[in-house]
């Protein structure tokens, strides 16, 4: 997500203005990252492998969703703590690369800390950083989680490009015929002259999919040192990242 | 298919997969053993009758077995591979030329009948 952030704020600055933006940026101090909401604990990322089934004994059978390590896992490659930046987090990368796909300055951050170069870089903001955590060790997933735990898995969910209101909010259908012209509309999105404007946040077709999509308390079904199994579905097409963390709340 | 889901179905596929189960056709008439649980009480219910398709896709293979009931076509859906399929019985071969009979559903009694193989 830093990565991202970043690049989207030099693509900005070279677009509009480039003085006002850097001025701005010197105000703000340092780049921000991110915050997103505090995570129960360090998490892991993986490659959503797809889905298969688990036969229990006496015949059952549970829909799986198989999340895969690529060769090489997962890497802390920072520890932030409030002292020094604000706040506590895990900086975990995943996904080793050749060096010449990575820039400079990411190679210097990773390798700073003795990682080899990773393509994903992601951060889970946490109340307090675990102890025996160290920079540059890898992540095993037979550690982190157990058959039987609850986790959150986040990825990005599949693009259904831009959607009318009808599949993307679940509106009624109008009439096809007997005179309708009301096929497909949104209907009304408010009322007239009072405000005669549209509240922010008013459900219109728009861009469906394609953004972050978080499934929660997913249940552990397998733990292996390069993959884990959950119950059920997760968002995403097989091949995305994924990040998986405790599931937060009681279970 | 990649290796981590190999990694999840091989090893069931091994257990699983027996002979019997592998060697079924289309146009097979079967009976299938279904372990069905009642209470803390499991018994086996058969399920007589024709299969029209198979899905072949490893571990979720299935087959689709159709029977006329009290003159209502079913077609009831097997995991192949589950283990609460307990045995599949194979009672006449049937001499078919395509992969999916859905041309049975169109016939009724006498005209239903597949020709025997061999």
């Amino acid at each position: 997500m830093e990565r991202t952030m970043a690049r989207s704020f030099v693509g900005r600055a070279v677009g509009s203005g480039g003085a006002r933006v850097g001025a701005r940026r010197a105000q703000r101090g340092r780049l921000q990252v991110q915050a997103r909401a505090m995570e129960r604990g360090v998490g892991l990322m993986g490659t959503k492998a797809g889905m298969t089934s688990v036969f229990s004994e006496d015949g059952k059978m549970t829909p799986v969703t198989v999340i895969g390590l690529k060769d090489g896992g997962c890497y802390v490659t920072q520890i932030k703590t409030k002292e020094t930046d604000g706040y506590n987090a895990v900086q975990v990368g995943y996904d080793v690369k050749r060096e010449t796909l990575l820039t400079k300055p990411e190679l210097g951050h990773l390798k700073k800390n003795d990682c080899p170069p990773l393509r994903h870089l992601t951060e889970f903001k946490l109340e307090s950083i675990p102890e025996g955590l160290e920079v540059g060790s890898e992540l095993d997933p037979t550690e982190m989680f157990s058959v039987g735990d609850k986790v959150d898995v986040a990825g990005r969910s599949v693009g259904k490009g831009f959607a009318g209101g009808i599949k993307r909010h679940g509106f009624s259908r109008g009439l096809m015929s007997h005179g309708s012209k009301s096929h497909r509309e949104h209907g009304t999105t408010g009322p007239g002259s009072t405000p005669s404007r549209v509240y922010p946040g008013t459900k219109h077709p728009g861009q469906m999919g394609d953004k972050r999509a978080k499934v929660k308390k997913l249940e552990v079904m397998q733990v292996e040192k390069d993959m884990i199994v959950v119950k059920g579905s997760i968002p995403g097409k097989p091949g995305n990242m994924m990040t998986i963390t405790k599931a937060k709340g009681k279970w | 298919m990649n290796k981590w889901i190999e990694k999840i179905e091989a090893p069931q596929l091994d257990k699983l997969k027996t002979e019997e189960k592998a060697s079924i056709n289309i146009g097979d008439t079967v009976k299938v053993g279904v372990q069905i649980r009642e209470g803390d009480r499991t018994r086996v219910q058969n399920y007589q009758g024709t299969i029209i398709r198979r899905h072949n896709n490893g571990l979720k293979s299935t087959i689709t077995v159709r029977r006329i009931f009290q003159g209502v076509g079913i077609e009831r859906i097997f995991p192949l591979y589950s283990p609460a399929i307990v045995k599949i019985e194979i009672i006449a071969q049937g001499k078919v030329r395509r992969a999916k009979l859905n041309f049975l559903r169109n016939k009724k009694g006498k005209a239903a009948r597949l020709k025997a193989r061999g």
